[in-house]
């Protein structure tokens, strides 16, 4: 017996032998061992009596889950352009020459490996890292010398000073929702008052549509889901909040919690849902206990569970389901997929989840801002919700604003708000670009700041990254691009093959050889991509490049070669394995100054 | 007998349709080509491959993985999806390693069929010639995984028709890659036969039965005498 076996025993005790909890059984598993070794694998699939390759896929598709060894100390920085722009290299660089390691590699002890990840969320109060999935955020120098003898020292975690892992709200306009008094239960008790159809006529009168960025009458979604047949039904949170440059939902889970889980009992009360999911990022990890905690308090309150509030057959339950560094999961269908324990590559749609949803069953999946807005729709009602916002896009938007200001963090604005206000409240000057919803949304200029924040106008997820006159746009797109590539599932040729392709063609540009060719083939793959991808992610993976040479020509042409063409294997640097072999470092042996 | 609304309309011309069919199969059935290499009529649907991309009442969508409706005016041999579907079959061939020369698929092999279908002269991405495997550990079958294009067919037919899924996609983007169910990874370790469905649905030439690659010779091999186009004419007439 090996030592990994009592310990995967107990994961797949703990999940019943339920092969849906494939994905929480290795994340657990992994927690005790800090890898999954192949006998480690092996022990869970016949644990769970399923086939080697489920197991593989699983655990080859998760960022953060690792079939071989990391080391003891696994160290992530957060590689989103704002943690870049707030100096997160040189402070990688820093911690690899303090720790002697290179970047990806494990030192020889087993002791640590420093690596980049996608962007973990903490953008107004970055640079930040993850320590062995743990958030520490506000890296300085000085933080990460303390940090690398803390790892030298085998320091536990748990005995590392607290502050390093303080998570700040930092909440700078609070409206409707963030400034509002919650009573709880009282959500619920509205909307048992009203009763299914008429909390559902109210979310319908709302108007709310769906914050996670599409915009989908929220109303409607739940009727689909309520009148689709099924045995079961569910309600899912999503709150796989991955889109670089957003954590809006990380401080509604942190501190309106509360709300989250009323909105999806009061979904679960219209669909006729008795289990709800969060699926909740790996990044956020640190949210983990309190969320439960909350749970269980809003258990003992009869807030969850059967008969909530009293009301008879109105039972609903929620567990959560922790992600493991995959984007992709943010899209629904991915999402459900990644619930059910496999790797979370896109379905086909339609059908969609509302009919078609977990394990086959009608579920509703709603973003955790929508959730929280549900609540209000079940308290004022879903006339008084309308009146604010604009036609199209009622009530409040919620930004994760970051980069170039004095003051990022999250503001609640009314649907409608123009760029050029939330650029003056944050203190932001000197703006040569914000990309509004992240890197798969749209990078607006300042002629354009008089625009609106709406779904009829520049509609967003919620990320509001502000670059300042003095950035690189170019070096901003090429960071997203690498973004998509190592983001990318890998199901469709696009996708998967385009990502790494235009990923590639960027460094080139930026390494001073690039053409205009290049610049061709950008827009080329741009077309392919953006009409061929099998889903949202590869649709949109070369809008940010696209836009940027739309609107920051100049930023590629200082790169360019002003010639026709530019081979991408430089011969003259191929020939220097052959040149120290030989021994010689002649004229002869070299091309000559490049034609 | 067709009811007047089963039409769609296929490059202007009108293809009948049967209820939960999808435009692709309707257009195979009908002997109208839509190009396809993921597709295989024994299976569900997949749309990763993308080369069934067609435009439909003026969007974009797979072939395969969409209804055929009544009333869709699709659009599949315009210049413009021609010259996507060779990006398509170029990015398949870059991102693995297909030497068609000496590759025993060779004139049987639809990414090669494809290539010549779309008239495609050159890989014209730069290779980025991954480190790949070849398991022989089986006594009468192969796998070269430098050829495998991730349809997922086999994975397909060894799961819902063979009942013992030996194969499944594992890893993520262009890391994605074939993994074979047994403890050692390798095929000769797992209940793999060549009687299996799996050891026969490969369109490229990454699973191969040993011992027959020559059987037939290069140059009067299916694609060495008909397009791969020929293909939904031969649909046509089964069907009929």
């Amino acid at each position: 017996m090996t030592p990994a076996a009592p310990i995967v025993a107990a994961a797949v005790e703990r999940r019943r032998g339920d092969p849906t909890y494939l994905l929480q059984i290795l994340r657990e598993v992994q927690e005790a061992l800090d890898w999954i070794a192949p006998e480690t694998a092996a022990a869970i699939a016949s644990q769970l009596r399923i086939p080697h390759t489920q197991v593989q896929s699983a655990l080859q598709f998760y960022s953060f889950l690792y079939d071989k060894p990391r080391g003891a100390y696994r160290l992530l920085f957060s590689d989103n352009i704002t943690d870049q722009m707030l100096g997160s290299a040189a402070l990688c660089e820093h911690l690899l020459n303090r720790l002697k390691l290179k970047r990806g590699e494990v030192s020889p002890d087993g002791l640590a490996s420093v690596d980049l990840t996608s962007c973990t969320g903490m953008c107004d109060q970055g640079p930040a890292m993850l320590v062995n999935n743990r958030a520490v955020t506000r890296l300085t120098a000085r933080r990460i010398d303390e940090i690398s003898d803390l790892v030298r020292a085998r320091v536990p975690l748990s005995e590392w000073p607290t502050d390093y892992f303080r998570v700040d709200d930092n909440i700078r306009r609070a409206d409707a929702l963030l400034g509002g008094s919650f009573e709880p239960g009282k959500a619920l008790r509205a909307a048992i008052a009203r009763g299914r159809q008429g909390m559902l006529d109210e979310m319908k009168r709302s108007n709310l549509r769906g914050r996670g960025g599409a915009g989908f009458a929220t109303g409607v979604k739940w009727e689909g889901c309520r009148n689709a047949p099924g045995a079961e039904h569910f309600v899912v949170c999503n709150a796989d909040e991955g889109e670089p440059g957003t954590f809006k939902d990380r401080v509604l889970l942190q501190t309106y919690a509360a709300r989250v889980f009323e909105g999806m009992a009061i979904a679960g009360f219209v669909v006729g849902a008795v289990r709800g999911f969060v699926y909740l990022r790996g990044e956020y990890r640190f949210l983990l206990a309190p969320l439960e905690a909350k749970l269980e308090q809003m258990r003992r309150a009869r807030l969850l569970g059967p008969g909530i509030c009293g009301a008879p057959g109105f039972d609903f339950d929620i567990e959560i389901h922790l992600g493991a560094g995959a984007y992709v999961c943010g899209e629904e269908s991915a999402l459900i997929e990644s619930l059910e324990g496999k790797p979370g590559r896109p379905r086909i749609r339609p059908p969609f989840p509302v009919t078609v949803g977990y394990l086959g069953k009608p579920t509703v999946v709603d973003n955790v801002e929508t959730l929280c807005e549900a609540t209000e729709v079940a308290l004022r009602g879903g006339q008084a919700f309308a009146s604010q916002g604009t036609k199209r896009s009622t009530g409040t938007k919620i930004l994760s604003v970051s980069g170039d200001c004095e003051r990022p963090g999250v503001y609640e604005y009314p649907f409608g708000v123009r760029i050029s206000q939330v650029l003056k409240d944050c203190g932001a000057r000197d703006v040569a670009a914000v990309q509004v919803s992240g890197p798969s949304g749209v990078c607006l200029t300042p002629d354009e700041f008089d625009r609106h924040i709406a779904f009829e106008d520049v509609p967003t997820a919620g990320a509001f990254m502000i670059f300042g006159g003095h950035r690189d746009l170019f070096e901003v797109a090429r960071n997203f691009t690498h973004f998509f590539a190592h983001e990318s599932c890998g199901f469709c040729t696009p996708c998967r093959v385009g990502t790494a392709l235009v990923r590639d063609v960027m460094d080139k540009i930026a390494a001073g050889r690039g053409t205009r060719y290049e610049i061709n083939e950008l827009m080329r793959l741009y077309e392919l991509l953006r009409r061929t991808s099998h889903c949202g992610l590869g649709q949109t993976a070369v809008n940010a490049v696209h836009d940027t040479w739309q609107k920051f020509r100049p930023a590629y042409e200082r790169r360019l070669q002003w010639r026709d063409f530019s081979p991408t294997v430089d011969l003259e640097a191929a020939l220097a394995t052959a040149r120290r072999v030989a021994g010689r470092e002649d004229a002869d042996a070299h091309l000559g100054a490049e034609a | 007998m067709t009811s007047v609304e089963a039409i769609i309309t296929i490059d202007e011309q009108p293809v009948p349709f049967k209820p939960g069919q999808s435009i692709l199969e309707a257009a195979l059935h009908a002997g109208v080509y839509i190009p396809h290499l993921c597709h295989h009529p024994e299976f569900a649907p997949h749309g990763s491959c993308k080369l069934c991309s067609v435009v439909v009442n003026g969007r974009s969508a797979s072939a395969c993985a969409m209804k055929a409706a009544a009333g869709q005016e699709i659009e599949v041999d315009t210049p413009e999806l021609h010259a996507f579907r060779r990006t398509l079959v170029q990015m398949l061939f870059v991102e693995g390693n297909h030497f068609c020369p000496g590759c025993e698929k060779s004139g049987n092999c639809q990414l090669q069929a494809l290539g010549y279908e779309f008239e495609m002269m050159t890989p014209h991405f730069v290779h980025f010639f991954p480190n790949l495997d070849v398991d022989a550990s089986h006594p009468d079958a192969l796998i070269d995984f430098n050829r495998c294009i991730q349809c997922e067919l086999c994975v397909r037919a060894s799961r819902d028709v063979d009942g013992k899924a030996i194969f499944a996609l594992a890893g993520r983007g262009l890391n994605s890659h074939l993994v074979v169910n047994s403890p050692s990874g390798k095929l000769g370790d797992t209940n793999f036969s060549v009687a299996d469905k799996a050891a026969h649905v490969c369109p490229v030439g990454a699973i191969l039965v040993k011992r027959v690659g020559f059987a037939e010779p290069i140059g009067t091999r299916r694609y060495d005498l008909e397009p791969i186009s020929a293909e939904a004419a031969q649909c046509a007439i089964e069907e009929a």
